[in-house]
């Protein structure tokens, strides 16, 4: 749907930032550029609303030249988050968020409904739409300036390494924000990092790139881990890349039962591992009634490990089972118990895999 | 003190000075914002600019009033004459000012107002103008207190304000109007000042708000 068809990019001093790049993004879905810095991904992402001229070489957005369309215009219809936000310091969230549609003419009324309507889907409040952008967190910056790019539902949003300025958590949190807003509203993500671990779990496609604005491979994420095209694709993976691959495998593994008490009931000593649960089914923690029995308390339980939803990858069902204290890895849906998993299991599904 | 001079003489001359040296204030500023943007913006053109701009403040001020109605063809004893001065001298404090504040806006808020679709001058008015306030503000400041304290030349041309009360005080050989005219003179500049601060206060609310809660 983005299409670059040999597109390079050589500056004023001569540096070639982009080098004859031919790349087809994927209308609705998260395409991400990944690469070293400097390798010319932000060079590459500003020339398609041309914020950057290519030297040569065309980019077409539905097959129509970019080039083609006068560039406010353009870029009115595509929205924009960078790093640091880049929120209008002297204009309230709101004002912040309003920008474009104000822009695209929309009276005040319609502007304001659909800035309060983006804010909501980016889980910002009202009272927080009142405030100036240095009054918020971070993080809370960073989706205003995901707010503001959506506000007036483009097609097409350009994120130049959008949470690289938050800590891990919230970083998270944004990623799955993204993803989510991108599934719900079908638009086509072209976003730009440096951590090849953001490319992986967020990519729908993956465009890493090397020194020079050279296209090293466009692949699935899986494919990328399983067949890098090359030695520096292979290294800028990772060295766990093998590991890494599992979390794009689906393994057939049907959780077995597993003992399950509540707080208060009696628990017979010798049962082994037992998985605490509340009233709905939700698991809680693990308790070991090998060498002790009677009524189950909060001060018997372990922590739970990480939990695998139904039909996770074969890597969530691993880590489910290595961060289990009884080793075996807790299968939920909606949030219950289904049963458990063991790692002899998991590999058993990847072995007869190959 | 104020006796020597009459509280209806020195509130005439007062609103004079303030005329002479707030209008150019005003007129020199909006000629100062396209100047000292064509400094930033265009990169050859910014260090002449500048400096060429700044040059202007050394001419002598009493050389500008005796030489601008030659120029003008204006009377000497015409308002012009010193309304025209007191501009080029704004224009030659603030060019330099106005290109430091729209240099104070940071990069990347400029950069993502274009990329939401901001044409050129559009943006300058919306974004860089209001986020360059603080830096314009300073600077007006000090034009507003130089203007204030050159204007008062012009009484050696003839044109009264409150410069009138020294050469009066000269002439007459009276110690109270030069106080006075001092005096008065202060007060404006602090008066101009303090408006200016005020101002820039008023329009610029998003730098009183505290971090968050
Ligand atoms: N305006 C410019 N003028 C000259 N050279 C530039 C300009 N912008 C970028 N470059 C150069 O072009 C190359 C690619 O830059 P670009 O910003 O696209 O890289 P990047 O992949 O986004 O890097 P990073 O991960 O550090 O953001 C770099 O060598 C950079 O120095
Ligand atoms: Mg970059």
């Amino acid at each position: 749907m983005i299409r670059f068809e040999s597109v390079t990019k050589r500056y004023a001093d001569g540096t070639v930032a982009v080098d004859g790049l031919d790349l087809e993004v994927p209308g609705g879905g998260i395409t991400v550029l990944v690469g070293p810095s400097g390798c010319g991904k932000t060079t590459s992402l500003r020339m398609i609303n041309r914020m950057v001229e290519p030297s040569s070489g065309r980019i077409l957005i539905h097959d129509r030249d970019v080039a083609d369309r006068p560039p406010a215009q353009l870029r009115r219809s595509i929205g924009y988050v960078i790093q640091h936000a880049g929120l209008f310091p002297h204009r309230t969230v709101l004002a912040n968020v309003m920008t474009v549609p104000r822009l695209l003419g929309w009276d005040r009324g319609r502007a304001r409904a659909a800035a309060m309507e983006s804010l909501e889907k980016v889980g910002l409040t009202a009272d927080q739409a009142r405030r100036y952008p240095t009054q918020l967190s971070g993080g809370q910056q960073q989706r205003v300036g995901v707010a503001r790019a959506l506000a007036s539902g483009p097609e097409v949003v350009l994120m130049d390494e959008p949470f690289s300025a938050v800590d891990p958590i919230v970083r998270a949190e944004l990623q799955d924000e993204v993803r989510r807003l991108q599934r719900e509203l079908g638009i086509t993500v072209v976003l730009v990092t440096h951590d090849i671990d953001e490319a992986l779990s967020l990519g729908d496609m993956v465009a890493v790139m090397r020194q020079g604005g050279h296209l090293a491979q466009f692949a699935h994420p899986a494919e990328l881990l399983a067949e890098p095209a090359d030695d520096f694709v292979a290294t800028f993976v990772g060295r766990d890349r093998g590991y890494r691959a599992l979390g794009f495998v689906d393994v057939a593994v049907t959780p077995s039962p597993v003992l399950t008490a509540r707080l208060g009931e009696s628990v017979p000593a010798g049962t082994g591992w037992v998985l605490a649960v509340d009233e709905v089914g939700a698991p809680i923690g693990w308790a070991d009634a090998t060498g002790w029995g009677g009524p189950l308390t909060d001060s018997r339980l372990h922590r739970l490990g990480t939990l695998a939803p139904a039909g996770a990858s074969a890597r969530t069902l691993l880590d489910a089972v290595l961060s289990s204290p009884s080793r075996r890895g807790v299968v939920v849906e909606d949030g219950r118990v289904v049963g458990t998993v063991g790692a002899d299991e998991v590999l058993r599904a990847l072995g007869t895999l190959r | 003190m104020i006796d020597s001079v009459g509280w209806g003489t020195l509130g005439e001359l007062a609103l004079r000075h303030l005329y002479l040296a707030g209008v150019p204030l005003v007129v020199g500023l909006l000629i100062s914002l396209p100047l000292g943007w064509l400094a930033r913006h265009v990169r050859w053109l910014g260090p002449p600019l500048v400096a060429g701009t700044g040059l202007m403040y050394t001419i002598p001020s009493l050389a500008l009033f005796i030489l601008l109605p030659l120029v003008l063809g204006t009377r000497i004893l015409d308002d012009a004459n010193v309304l025209v001065a007191m501009t080029i001298y704004t224009v030659a404090l603030l060019t330099r000012t106005v290109a430091d504040g729209f240099a104070s806006v940071p990069s990347h808020v400029s950069q993502a107002a274009t990329a939401m679709g901001y044409g050129e001058l559009r943006r300058v008015v919306a974004v860089d103008l209001p986020l360059a306030v603080p830096v314009v503000a300073a600077g007006l400041r000090v034009a507003a207190v130089s203007n204030v304290s050159i204007v008062s030349i012009a009484a050696l041309v003839g044109v009264s304000q409150l410069g009138s009360l020294f050469t009066d005080g000269f002439n007459r050989n009276a110690m109270g109007p030069i106080v006075v005219g001092v005096g008065a003179c202060v007060a404006l500049a602090l008066l101009l000042d303090a408006a200016i601060a005020l101002l820039a206060r008023a329009v610029t609310p998003w730098l009183r708000r505290g971090v968050p809660a």
